[in-house]
C-alpha cells in the first residue's frame, strides 16, 4: 500500500501511528461471532496505513448496531439518528474539509429510513468514505427485514416469506451517479482493508458494501457466496488491469458477448485468457461496471473488491472553490459592507 | 383639459395598497412608492399579500396580489388596519380588498379591466364603478391601460410590454396625489434596468404620463402631504424580517469567528432566508440546501459538532420534521439555531398567511425531557438583533435556540437604522483548548453548566458524543438510572441558567394597574398602540412584550404581580397563555386569541381591552 495517492488536503501524521493510537477504552458490545469485529479491525488497521493525524478522523454512524462504531474507535465521532448518517456526515465534511470523514451504517439505516440522505450524498459526491455493513437484516430491533433481504425469506415480520424485492446495493450507487463502490466480505480482513485504503484515496462518495454476517438473526446469509466451500466458485476478486478469472482452477473468466456479459472456461472452445474482461476500475462511464455489480450466482460469481473508482469534482471541494471565488471577486468584505449595501440614506 | 389648484391635506400617517393580478407588478409599484416615502423621511411598515400559487388564473380574486405601505410622519409600528388608498388594476382585486378600505378612502381603478368579462369573473353581478356600490368611497376611475399604452405609442412598444408598463402608470398617479418627486423613481429605474436601458425610456414615460394624467383629471380634488417623521438621526435602510435574520446570523458569525454553516430546504415563507445566504460566500457562508427538511437540520449538527455556527431554517411542516434531530442537538449539547418563520397551520395549513401556532411545539415539541432555548422576534428590524442573539446564547450556552418569526414578520419591511458591528456584544463561545489534560466531554462550568466545544483537529480533545445518553462528565454510553436522572437536570438546569444572561421582563407603562397586556412576537405593532390609546383616554393600562420566551426573564413573576386582570393576546388558540398559567399559576388570566391567518386589528383589541376594563 502506498499513501502517496491520499488526499492533500488533510493534515498527515508526523510520526508513524499504529493500531492501539485507535482502539478506544469502550467495551465493544457486539455479538461474539459478530462480522462487524472484523470491520472494526480492518479500520483500526487501515487508519494508520492512511497516515493522517489522528484527531483528522471523524466517525460518523445513524442508529443500529453497525452504529455504535464511533464508540469503539479513538477518533472524533458523532454517533446520530436513525437513518441520518449521511445528512450528518455531510454537514462535517462541508463545514470542514481538513477532516477524514468515515461513516458506519447498515442495510436498514442507510437504504430504508436513510434511502433518501444516501443516494443524495453520493450524487453530490461528497468527499466522505461509507461502510456499508449488509447482513440483509434489522439486527438491534432482532430480526425483521430489511432492503437487501431475499425476497421470500422468512423473518419475524415475514413469517411467510418477504414479498419485497430487495435493492442491489451496487446497482443503487451507480444509479445515483456513484464514483465509487466496492463490495468486500467480512472475512477477508486483507481485501476489507484494501477496500477502505482505495476508499480514502478516492475523492468523492466511497460506498464499501460489507456483506457482514449476523450470527444471531442471519446467520450465513452471505454462506452461499462467501463460505469456505463456495467462495472459490461463487466470487470474483476484481484487481484493476487484472483479466476477471476465478474458480478453484482459476479457469474460468468473464467475456463481453455483445452487450451481455457471460461465464466462459479458459482453454475450452478456443477460450484464452486474451478473450477474458479486463477490469477498468476507474472508467468514467459505469457501464461494465454496473453490470458486474449486478452479477449473481448461481449463473455467475458475484464480483469482491473495487468496482468502480471514477474521478469526478467532488461536492465539498466546489463549496471551497466557490467561496474561494467569491472572496476574492466580491465588493462585500464583512458584514458593515453589507449592511451598507445597496439603497440606503442618511437622516440629519 | 386644464390644471386646476388643488388643496394639500397634511396628514400624520396614511395606509396605501396596491393589488393587481398577480403579475401586474404590484409589488414592485409597491416598493418604489414607499422606498421614496422612506427618503422623503417618513417612518413606514410595509407587508406584500401574495397568493399561494406563482401565477393563478388571471382576473381571479385566488390570483389577487397586493402590496401594502403605512407611512408617516410619526413612529408606525403596524402596517395598518384599514386603507386610505387602495389601487385596484382590475375588479377581483377590488372584490378582494375592499373590506380593507376605511370609509371614504380613495379608489384608484383601471376602468379599462372593468370589462363585462373580468367583471363576471371576479363575482360581481354589475359593474361596481357604475351602479352605486362604491358611493361612500371616493373613487378616480382611470383608463390605465389604454392610456399607457397611448404614450408608448410612439415609441414602438410591443402590446405585451405596455401592457407590464401600467403598473408605473399607476405609480405616478401616486407620485402626484402624494407629492412625491419623481426623481427618485426614475433613479430607481436606472438602476434595475441598467442591463436594458430602454426599460429605462419606457418605464419613465409610463411613470410620467400617470402623473401628467392626475394633474389634470377633477377627480383627485386634493393632494396629500405627509411631512417628514421624527427620526433617530443615522443612516437608514430598508429591511423585512427574513433578510433580518439572514444579516443577523451573518453578524453573530462575523463576531463570533465561527464560520456560519446553514442547513436548508426551501419552504414558504423562510425561503428567503436560504436564498439571502447563499448569496454572502464571500462573507464564508457554507450554504447547504439539502434533500429534504431533515437532511438540513442534520447537516447542521454535524457541521457544529464541527465547530461551525450552524443553522437551519424551516416553517411549521420543515419543523415538525426536523423535531428528532433538535433532540439529538439537545444530547450532544451542541450549538444550534433553529429559524421558524411561523405560518397558518396544522399540515400545510395557509402557507403565505401568519401564525404563532408553533409555540407549544417549539417549546415541547421533542421526545423526552428535551429543553432549549426559545426566543422571538417583534418587529422585521428586531428580527437581526435577535436571530444575532439566538446564535449567541445558543453557541455560549452549547444548546439549541429555536428563534421563531412568522410570516407577517418575514415578508414585511420596515425602516432599519444601520447598526455597527463594533457595538454589537460580544459572542464568545467555550472553546476548549487543545492537550487540556483536563478536558472531559461532559465537564461542565460550574456557573453555567456548560460543557466545552472540542473541535475535531484539535489535538488531544478526541471524544465521540451522541444520541444515547452519556455518562456524565466521562461521556462514555451509560443506562445507569442515577445518571439519568443527573444529565436530565444538569441539561433542564443549563437552560435554565440562560435567564442570568437575558435582560429583565419591561413593562410598557405603569408597574401596576387594572390591565397588564402580555404579548409576544409579531403583534407587538398592533398591541402596542391598542394599549397607548387606552392610555391615553386614561385607563390603568400597562404592556408587557415577551421576547425571551424559554426561560423567561427572571422577574416575570413580579411583573404579573401588579395587575388586577392580565390578558394574553396571541394569534393561536392561547398556547403563551397556557405556558404562563403553567409557570406562574394565577385566577386573573384572560386571553385574546385569532387564528385566522391575519394579524390583530387596532379595533379588535381596544374592544376587547375595554371589555375586560369595564367587566368587574
Amino acid at each position: 500500500m502506498e499513501s502517496d495517492f491520499i488526499n492533500k488536503t488533510i493534515e498527515r501524521s508526523s510520526v508513524q501511528l499504529c493500531k492501539a493510537d485507535f482502539e478506544s477504552d469502550q467495551m465493544v458490545k457486539w455479538c461474539p461471532g459478530c462480522g462487524s469485529h472484523a470491520i472494526l479491525n480492518a479500520v483500526e488497521r487501515v487508519f494508520p496505513k492512511i497516515g493522517y493525524r489522528k484527531e483528522n478522523f471523524c466517525m460518523v454512524s445513524g442508529i443500529g448496531c453497525s452504529s455504535r462504531f464511533p464508540y469503539y474507535v479513538n477518533t472524533y465521532g458523532i454517533h446520530g439518528i436513525h437513518g441520518r448518517a449521511a445528512a450528518i456526515g455531510t454537514g462535517v465534511k462541508v463545514a470542514n474539509p481538513k477532516l477524514s470523514v468515515w461513516i458506519a451504517t447498515g442495510d436498514g439505516d442507510s437504504l430504508a429510513i436513510g434511502g433518501n440522505h444516501f443516494i443524495h450524498i453520493i450524487r453530490r459526491n461528497v468527499d466522505v468514505n461509507i461502510l456499508l455493513f449488509n447482513n440483509q437484516i434489522y439486527g438491534l430491533t432482532k430480526g425483521q427485514y430489511s432492503p437487501t433481504t431475499p425476497m421470500g425469506r422468512v423473518t419475524k415480520t415475514s413469517p411467510m416469506g418477504t414479498i419485497e424485492h430487495p435493492f442491489n446495493i451496487g446497482e443503487l450507487v451507480m444509479g445515483a451517479e456513484g464514483t465509487f463502490f466496492a463490495r468486500v466480505p467480512d472475512n477477508n480482513l486483507n481485501l476489507l482493508t484494501e477496500a477502505m485504503f482505495e476508499a480514502a484515496k478516492h475523492d468523492g462518495t466511497a460506498i464499501i458494501e460489507v456483506l457482514q454476517n449476523c450470527v444471531i438473526f442471519a446467520d450465513k446469509a452471505h454462506n452461499d457466496i462467501t463460505g469456505k466451500d463456495t467462495k472459490d466458485e461463487n466470487m470474483l476478486i476484481l484487481k484493476n488491469g487484472d483479466p476477471m478469472i476465478f474458480g478453484k482452477n482459476k479457469d474460468k473468466g468473464l467475456r463481453l458477448n455483445g452487450t451481455k456479459i457471460e461465464v466462459v472456461e479458459i482453454g475450452k472452445n478456443g477460450v484464452t485468457e486474451n478473450d477474458i474482461l479486463v477490469h477498468d476500475q476507474y472508467d468514467q462511464d459505469p457501464g461494465i461496471q454496473l453490470m458486474l455489480a449486478k452479477l449473481a450466482p448461481p449463473k455467475f460469481p458475484m464480483v469482491f473488491g473495487v468496482i468502480r473508482s471514477a474521478m469526478f469534482p467532488t461536492f465539498d471541494d466546489l463549496v471551497e472553490d466557490q467561496i474561494k471565488y467569491a472572496k476574492e471577486t466580491s465588493k462585500i468584505k464583512c458584514v458593515d459592507d453589507l449592511l451598507n449595501s445597496g439603497e440606503t440614506w442618511e437622516i440629519k | 383639459m386644464t390644471k386646476k389648484k388643488r388643496n394639500v391635506v397634511e396628514r400624520d400617517s396614511v395606509v396605501v395598497k396596491f393589488v393587481g393580478d398577480s403579475g401586474d407588478g404590484m409589488q414592485l409599484s409597491g416598493n418604489i412608492f414607499s422606498d421614496s416615502a422612506a427618503v422623503a423621511g417618513n417612518d413606514l411598515a410595509t407587508f406584500p399579500d401574495f397568493p399561494a400559487e406563482i401565477r393563478a388564473p388571471q382576473n381571479t380574486v385566488p390570483g389577487v396580489s397586493g402590496f401594502q405601505v403605512h407611512l408617516g410622519s410619526k413612529k408606525i409600528f403596524t402596517i395598518g388596519d384599514l386603507c386610505d388608498v387602495i389601487v385596484a388594476m382590475n375588479p377581483a382585486s377590488l372584490k378582494a380588498n375592499l373590506n380593507w378600505a376605511k370609509k371614504g378612502a380613495t379608489l384608484i381603478l383601471d376602468v379599462d379591466a372593468f370589462d363585462e368579462k373580468s367583471i363576471e369573473k371576479a363575482g360581481y353581478k354589475s359593474n361596481p364603478i357604475t351602479d352605486g356600490s362604491l358611493n361612500s368611497y371616493q373613487v378616480i376611475p382611470a383608463p390605465i391601460t389604454s392610456l399607457t399604452k397611448g404614450s408608448l405609442k410612439e415609441m414602438d412598444v410591443d402590446n405585451k410590454t405596455a401592457e407590464r408598463s401600467k403598473n408605473m402608470f399607476a405609480l405616478g398617479m401616486l407620485y402626484f396625489i402624494f407629492n412625491r418627486d419623481l426623481k427618485q423613481a426614475i433613479s430607481y429605474f436606472e438602476i434595475k434596468f441598467k442591463k436594458n436601458p430602454r426599460l429605462i425610456d419606457i418605464n419613465t414615460v409610463v411613470l410620467k404620463a400617470g402623473y401628467a394624467f392626475a394633474d389634470t383629471i377633477e377627480a383627485v380634488e386634493s393632494t396629500i402631504s405627509i411631512p417628514p417623521a421624527k427620526m433617530e438621526k443615522g443612516k437608514y435602510r430598508d429591511i423585512n424580517g427574513n433578510l433580518a435574520t439572514a444579516w443577523g446570523l451573518l453578524a453573530a458569525s462575523e463576531k463570533s469567528g465561527r464560520p456560519l454553516f446553514l442547513g436548508s430546504y426551501p419552504i414558504t415563507p423562510a425561503t428567503d432566508i436560504l436564498v439571502e445566504l447563499a448569496k454572502w460566500k464571500s462573507l464564508g457562508a457554507k450554504v447547504f440546501q439539502a434533500e429534504d427538511e431533515i437532511a438540513g437540520v442534520c447537516s447542521a449538527i454535524g457541521a457544529s459538532f464541527t465547530g461551525a455556527m450552524a443553522c437551519t431554517t424551516t416553517s411549521g411542516p420543515g419543523f415538525s420534521l426536523k423535531s428528532e434531530a433538535i433532540g439529538l442537538a439537545v444530547m450532544t449539547e451542541l450549538p444550534l439555531i433553529i429559524v421558524d418563520v411561523q405560518r397558518a397551520g396544522p399540515s400545510t395549513g395557509l402557507p403565505t398567511k401568519s401564525e404563532q401556532s408553533d409555540l407549544m411545539q417549539a417549546l415541547y415539541g421533542r421526545n423526552g425531557e428535551c429543553p432549549v432555548i426559545v426566543i422571538a422576534a417583534s418587529t422585521p428590524e428586531d428580527c437581526f438583533y435577535y436571530a444575532f442573539m439566538a446564535a449567541k446564547l445558543s453557541m455560549e450556552h452549547m444548546t439549541p435556540c429555536i428563534f421563531l418569526t412568522d410570516g407577517t414578520l418575514g415578508f414585511g419591511s420596515a425602516l432599519f437604522k444601520i447598526p455597527k458591528m463594533a457595538d454589537l456584544p460580544p459572542i464568545n463561545p467555550p472553546l476548549a483548548k487543545p492537550n487540556d489534560p483536563d478536558y472531559k466531554p461532559y465537564r461542565r462550568d460550574p456557573e453555567t453548566l456548560v460543557r466545552q466545544w472540542a473541535i475535531p483537529g484539535t489535538e488531544g480533545l478526541r471524544h465521540r458524543v451522541g444520541g444515547l445518553e452519556k455518562e456524565n462528565i466521562i461521556g462514555s454510553v451509560s443506562t445507569d438510572p442515577a445518571n439519568h436522572q443527573l444529565m436530565v437536570d444538569l441539561r433542564a438546569a443549563k437552560v435554565e441558567k440562560v435567564a442570568d444572561f437575558i435582560p429583565e421582563q419591561e413593562i410598557d407603562g405603569d408597574k401596576e394597574g387594572d390591565l397588564l397586556v402580555v404579548s409576544w412576537g409579531s403583534t407587538y405593532g398592533a398591541v402596542h398602540i391598542a394599549v397607548q390609546q387606552l392610555k391615553a383616554e386614561g385607563k390603568k393600562i400597562s404592556h408587557a412584550h415577551f421576547k425571551y420566551i424559554m426561560p423567561l426573564p427572571k422577574n416575570t413573576e413580579k411583573v404579573l404581580k401588579g395587575f388586577k386582570k392580565i390578558v394574553v393576546c396571541e394569534l393561536n388558540s392561547g398556547q403563551f397563555v397556557q405556558y404562563l398559567k403553567a409557570k406562574f399559576p394565577k385566577d386573573n388570566y384572560h386571553q385574546v386569541n385569532k387564528v385566522q391567518g391575519l394579524p390583530f386589528t387596532i379595533t379588535e383589541l381596544t374592544e376587547k381591552f375595554n371589555q375586560l376594563l369595564e367587566e368587574k
